[in-house]
């Protein structure tokens, strides 16, 4: 059953690589019409480039590319994420860096590189075509030799390079999230929209790769050609410019041969993560009941509350969003009664689980502060009480917890932030000061075995590089806190908005029952929310992303849940007004609520 | 059709007009004649004269403060930065000859003299480009004459008695019922100010349009702080949205909208990750006014062409209407949604149009009131009333509509007015005009959301008064939480047939 929903997603995984391959004959007509640009003989580079168009390269190159994109769009699918995963220190970015996962995707992107710029290089003909040709020098007596074609071994470089440098920044910037859109539009004006920026940004991303590259071969350029050399046994044309000199790099139309294939390579690649994107953000909706028992486990309720695939969930979360706002028969449905019995199972199934959604969202902002007030502070140790730790600042660092990940939906997820252990040695305090040390929550684990290896920590923590990897980034974890939010947020829009709604259409009152317990919920969130942002660096803005690919949606999300719990409550308060004062709740909240209903929050 | 000569004539002079009560409206020569019932929201008064303008014109103190003895690129850089392309070619066009090669300065205004052209061009297909941004607000900007009024925005928030005024001084000042703090704004980006809204289901966010950004204020209700520090404040901007005229909270407080006249998109904000989505139509050259219907499922977004849209936002896709004589100046939704009243400039009319979810309705915008000028004979003598529309207000009970008239030229002095029909359940009736103290003319107006007794009309006046006069009656159904669906049009669709002259029709577009 999971698989006919997960099929869902394959599907509009497919249609988003179906409409990417459809659109690279138009950027392939695009680029070879570019790359024989020039200004003084425009009649000439138009007929040039019609003619090539129906060449036997281009159509081959096509099927090539074609290749390419299914793989990235495979990848995509892999790949994505709708929670990223935010590190928290400088070696848990590496960690992901390094991370096995990502050396395939590195590996395969730097072979596709090759084969898009191979086939950019076919495409533009002329010096880029072959490997080796016969060496020009005349005194070549002893027959023809063959020389090294170095433009082509640069151009094929350079395709690997970038599709390294794709992989690389796509894990620095997440490229692999996948964030929802605001607003629901149509799918072809959202990619109208965004086609320029795409546009703007691949040309952009491949300026900046073109000068990364020619620095790179600048200095280690020889080594390829010295090993290419020497394998396919060919010879360094001594007559021709070394690319690794400043006057070979500096030939113009090198250079633009080599940004035009850059943004080609970049743009059919943002094209179909673009495509990808708003293909799998769509809203999907799902059937709120169903009288057929073997479609039960495609409704609603049912998906809302399975953990696995995650988009499943989030795309369930959008639709109770959005139903709860637009759809009056769907609503109906929800706050409706099982035909035999007279339950409201609809409804129970749905505020369940968005209620533990909530709950377990305060669980770990509360544990989380816990953590950080236990830091930092004078606090008997337990469990280790044979250490010699006269010192009772608790300061050391994490190598058991390089990051935060975020794992979604369970209160296991603080099970990370374990408890403390002081490994303090002798000399640690005296030398480091304290408070490049205390910056930010210190979280580690160690048991007793792992003393020594404390040991060594503390004296590699005194070493300013292992200093600089093992800082936590400021405002990192907060972001890796919420970096599931947007599920929060659906939950309390939805909810909010049935509550709302069932005041004129809820006839059974199921709704009612649910109250108490909604309202509660909500205020302790909302209290361990505003606990949360008294913390440091929490509500400090994060620096914008300049485009749309990079999406940082996830670095806003504390804010936007911040804002949509107070939403919240007001829409209940303003929508049952003195009503509420006949609900049970506990003489705190009631004092809290009362702040609602006087507009004073 | 309701037209002004049904009006019962306005009262005389030195009278102001106090409330309505039994569909009339009382004129007196004090407030204090009526009883006070609950929180009074205060009257309060802002002289012209004790307000300072920024005197500043964009760029006109530039020449006095730069020091011109930095070398060419740090010129050329700063122009670059301050005004584009055109700045620096300018630049490079005005410099020495030991600094530039003759070929470089002659090329440079050949180029500059060809984009002007070209801006001439395009200024001529829309000629509000051509606008400085600060008579772009006063051209669009709902207030009439914007560039010399006290009081240039005023918000009243939607939950609870609080409101906002925006100053001539750039500044903004808060006045709340519950605490005799009245906290000012103020904020170095906070310039022209052209409208101001509360975010709905919120009590401290207050959006604010300015001259080249949003601005998002957060101000805490329990604090007692009279100037809120600017960091208080988000600033929303996006590259070439300015000036922002206009802006829309959704009714459900998640999205906002703002509009420039410049942009041809309209940005959907969400205001808490500061990021936007730019809804773009070409048609138009820009966008000007935004009305979010009450029930959210709809806005109006005018253009400074003859064109103006409504969107539906579901998915975000847009009905298109052009307009004969000019462009949509003002309008407002009924409180279920359905209808729309829009003025157009040039037309001394209001139009009405009806929204109905069913498919294949005809679409077409009918008459519903004439307000050309109409003459009254008073004690006074005659008084002639009657203009185009510069703005209207729809109460949220739906039954008290208030329209504020722009004077037309031969006699301007007394045609300002607000004349205020009450739509009933099968007809229209004037009420009457609202009259200010002598000499004042009413500037901008704004219905109170949720006032118990019928309905309060907020009036800013020329000479910096601000006044409220509530309109004593029983709705005719529901409560104000539920707005029971405004009562249905008296004009019937055939009424539309017979001025088929003025007949507007939608074009259906995506």
């Amino acid at each position: 059953m999971t698989s006919s929903r997960s099929r869902v997603i394959f599907w509009r995984a497919a249609a988003s690589v179906a409409w990417s391959v459809l659109l690279l004959p138009v950027t392939t007509a695009l680029f070879a019409f570019l790359s024989r640009f020039s200004l003084f003989h425009p009649i000439q580079w138009i007929s040039e480039s019609f003619s090539l168009l129906y060449g036997s390269y281009v159509i081959f190159s096509l099927v090539l590319l074609c290749g390419v994109v299914l793989v990235v769009g495979v990848f995509n699918l892999e790949y994505y994420t709708v929670v990223p995963s935010v590190p928290c220190t400088k070696i848990a970015l590496l960690g992901k860096v390094l991370h096995p996962q990502q050396s395939v995707h590195s590996l395969v992107h730097s072979m596709m590189g090759i084969m898009v710029t191979w086939c950019a290089a076919t495409m533009i003909g002329g010096r880029y075509w072959i490997l080796a040709a016969p060496c020009s020098e005349e005194e070549g007596v002893t027959g023809q030799k063959m020389c090294l074609n170095e433009y082509y071994l640069f151009f094929l470089l350079a395709g690997a390079f970038m599709g390294y440098s794709y992989s690389l920044l796509g894990v620095v910037r997440n490229m692999n999230y996948v964030s929802f859109q605001t607003i629901q539009q149509c799918k072809y004006l959202r990619f109208k929209g965004m086609l320029p920026q795409v546009v703007r940004y691949s040309a952009v991303q491949s300026l900046y790769s073109v000068r990364n590259y020619c620095l790179f071969y600048f200095f280690f350029g020889y080594i390829p050609r010295a090993w290419i050399c020497t394998t396919l046994n060919v010879h360094e044309d001594s007559s021709l410019h070394r690319l690794d000199t400043v006057s070979g790099l500096l030939d113009f139309r090198l250079l633009y041969h080599l940004w035009l294939s850059g943004t080609f390579l970049l743009l059919t690649w943002h094209i179909t993560l673009l495509l990808f994107r708003i293909f799998i953000t769509e809203a999907y909706s799902f059937p709120v009941q169903s009288s057929f028992s073997e479609d039960v486990s495609q409704c609603l309720p049912k998906v809302l509350s399975e953990k696995q695939p995650l988009i499943l969930k989030f795309l369930a979360l959008q639709d109770l969003f959005l139903l709860s706002q637009q759809s009056l028969s769907r609503r109906m449905e929800v706050f409706s009664l099982s035909q035999p019995g007279g339950h409201p199972h609809n409804w129970n199934a749905i505020c369940k689980e968005c209620l533990s959604l909530l709950s377990d969202l305060s669980q770990r902002l509360v544990e989380y502060q816990e953590v950080v007030a236990s830091n930092g502070r004078a606090r008997p140790l337990s469990s280790h009480s044979d250490q010699r730790s006269t010192s009772s600042e608790t300061l050391g660092m994490s190598l058991q917890i390089l990051s935060i990940e975020s794992r979604p939906f369970s209160s296991s997820s603080v099970n990370r932030f374990v408890g403390n252990v002081d490994p303090s040695s002798p000399w640690y305090g005296s030398v480091q000061s304290p408070h490049v040390m205390r910056r930010g929550p210190k979280l580690w684990t160690a048991s007793t075995g792992r003393l020594k290896f404390a040991h060594v920590k503390n004296f590699l923590a005194r070493r300013v590089l292992i200093m600089y990897l093992f800082n936590k980034l400021p405002e990192a974890s907060s972001q890796a806190l919420f970096a599931d939010s947007q599920a929060h947020i659906w939950a309390l829009e939805g909810l909010s908005n049935l509550v709302a709604a069932s005041y004129k259409e809820d006839r059974f009152g199921v709704v009612q029952t649910m109250l108490p317990s909604i309202l509660s919920t909500m205020l302790l969130l909302q209290e361990a929310v505003d606990k949360h942002f008294k913390l440091p660096h929490a509500s400090s803005k994060p620096v914008r992303s300049t485009c749309c690919l990079e999406d940082s949606t996830f670095k806003t999300l504390r804010f936007a849940l911040r804002a949509a719990l107070k939403t919240a409550m007001y829409r209940i308060t303003v929508t049952f007004g003195e009503h509420l004062h006949s609900v049970q709740m506990s003489a705190e909240h009631r004092k809290r609520l009362q702040q609602f209903m006087e507009y004073k929050e | 059709m309701n037209s002004l000569s049904l009006f019962p004539p306005p009262g005389p002079d030195g009278n102001i007009t106090l409330f309505e009560s039994n569909n009339e409206l009382v004129c007196g020569t004090s407030l204090g004649s009526r009883q006070k019932q609950g929180w009074e929201p205060p009257s309060l008064l802002f002289p012209r004269e004790s307000l300072k303008p920024h005197s500043r014109p964009e760029s006109s103190s530039k020449a006095a403060f730069l020091d011109h003895r930095d070398t060419l690129w740090m010129r050329s850089a700063r122009a670059w930065r301050d005004s584009g392309l055109s700045g620096l070619l300018d630049e490079i066009a005005n410099c020495t000859e030991e600094e530039v090669p003759r070929w470089l300065t002659v090329g440079c205004s050949w180029t500059l003299a060809l984009l002007r052209w070209v801006s001439s061009f395009h200024g001529s297909l829309f000629p509000h480009l051509t606008l400085s941004s600060e008579d772009m607000v006063a051209e669009f900007s709902q207030v009439l004459d914007w560039s010399d009024c006290a009081v240039r925005a005023f918000a009243w928030h939607p939950h609870t008695d609080k409101f906002a005024v925006s100053l001539l001084d750039d500044s903004i000042r808060i006045y709340n019922s519950k605490s005799a703090t009245a906290p000012t704004l103020k904020h170095r980006l906070q310039r022209n100010v052209a409208a101001l809204q509360w975010k709905p289901l919120c009590a401290s966010a207050l959006a604010v349009a300015c001259h080249n950004c949003l601005l998002v204020w957060h101000v805490d209700p329990t604090s007692l702080s009279t100037r809120p520090s600017s960091g208080c404040a988000q600033v929303l901007s996006h590259p070439g949205h300015c000036p922002v005229t206009s802006i829309a909270w959704s009714p459900n407080g998640s999205l906002l909208l703002s509009a420039s006249p410049v942009d041809t998109a309209m940005m959907v904000w969400d205001v808490a990750g500061e990021s936007c989505v730019p809804l773009q139509r070409v048609g138009g050259g820009g966008v000007t006014f935004l009305s979010w219907s009450p029930d959210g499922s709809r806005v109006l977004a005018s253009t400074p062409s003859a064109l103006f849209r409504v969107w539906e936002t579901r998915t975000w896709t847009c009905e298109r209407w052009p307009c004969l004589k000019g462009r949509c100046q003002t309008g407002c939704w009924s409180p279920d949604g359905t209808r729309l009243l829009f003025s157009v400039q040039g037309e001394m009319v209001i139009y009405a149009l009806t929204f109905t979810d069913a498919p294949g309705s005809s679409k077409a915008a009918a008459i519903v009131a004439d307000l050309s000028e109409t003459s009254f004979s008073t004690s006074q003598g005659q008084v002639r009333v009657g203009g185009q529309v510069q703005t209207m207000a729809w109460d949220p009970r739906g039954e008290r509509l208030a329209v504020l008239l722009k004077g037309t030229e031969p006699e301007p002095v007394i045609s300002q007015h607000i004349l205020l029909p009450v739509v009933r359940s099968h007809s229209t009736t004037s009420i009457g005009f609202v009259k200010g103290e002598s000499g004042a003319e009413p500037r901008l107006l704004q219905f109170h959301p949720h006032f118990p007794n019928g309905a309060l009309l907020t009036v800013c006046w020329s000479n910096g008064r601000i006044s409220h006069v509530p309109f004593f009656f029983v709705s005719a159904g529901g409560s104000v939480l539920n707005p029971g669906g405004s009562p249905p049009w008296p004009l019937p669709q055939s009424r539309a047939v017979e001025n088929g002259e003025r007949l507007l029709y939608t074009e259906m577009s995506s």
